[in-house]
């Protein structure tokens, strides 16, 4: 790496692209930023709510070929959390 | 938010020096992308430790390989928005982020390497992406 790093001392998965399943059924996908007391903060997030027109698989394909569709600045997820995966690994 | 030149130049420098040209305006992204013609690859820039500092040496790796795009620029996103902007608006079906590259050939997308698609990784592992990329459509 070339060592411009100029923010250090996050967990491992500050600054990777995450999906997020939640226990009510949505799902999020956004770059980790940091969990706090209140859930799990997320920069450039989108989301796929249940029943949504866009079903979850696609939801998660558009985003792996197309990007993520940033709906939220920044986003708290407070929802319990299910499951968490690198999108890239998807 | 615009950078200091200070923070920025050597980022800058990382990729000037490989021989990429850098396009600050929209006049520039226009005379170089306009013509629709050939490989172009466009490396959108980013100050972002985490991934572009992956980018970076990464792309230095991909311009040692033999075959290569015909032209290789780059843009500077959160520094030089408007020529960053135009360089998007010829892959606007991606979303925008930075870092990223786009492949395009005689003006069309062929391979397109998202933010998400460098996170984590090592530069070899950017590279040979990139590498198998350049073999299939340069």
């Amino acid at each position: 790496m070339s060592g411009h790093v100029f923010h250090p001392g996050h967990d491992d998965l500050h600054g990777i692209t995450v999906v997020l399943e939640t226990a009510n059924g949505r799902t999020v996908i956004g770059r980790w930023h940091e969990r706090v007391e209140k859930g799990v903060v997320l920069h450039d997030a989108a989301t796929n709510e249940p029943g949504a027109q866009q079903t979850r698989d696609d939801f998660v394909a558009r985003s792996l070929k197309f990007g993520v569709k940033p709906e939220h600045r920044t986003l708290v997820v407070s929802d319990e959390i299910v499951s968490v995966r690198k999108l890239a690994e998807l | 938010m615009a950078y200091p030149d200070l923070m920025t130049r050597p980022m800058r420098e990382e990729v000037t020096r490989l021989g990429i040209q850098e396009l600050k305006t929209t006049a520039e992204v226009d005379a170089v992308m306009g013509e629709g013609e050939g490989t172009v690859l466009v490396f959108v820039n980013s100050v972002c430790g985490c991934a572009a500092g992956g980018a970076r040496p990464a792309l230095t790796l991909a311009l040692q390989h033999g075959v290569k795009p015909g032209k290789v620029v780059s843009v500077f996103a959160g520094v030089d928005g408007e020529a960053t902007q135009r360089a998007r608006s010829f892959f606007s079906d991606y979303q925008p982020s930075s870092p990223s590259l786009a492949l395009l050939k005689d003006g069309e997308v062929v391979h397109f390497v998202h933010r998400h698609m460098i996170e984590g990784k090592h530069p070899q592992q950017i590279a040979a992406e990139l590498t198998a990329a350049f073999d299939k459509y340069c």
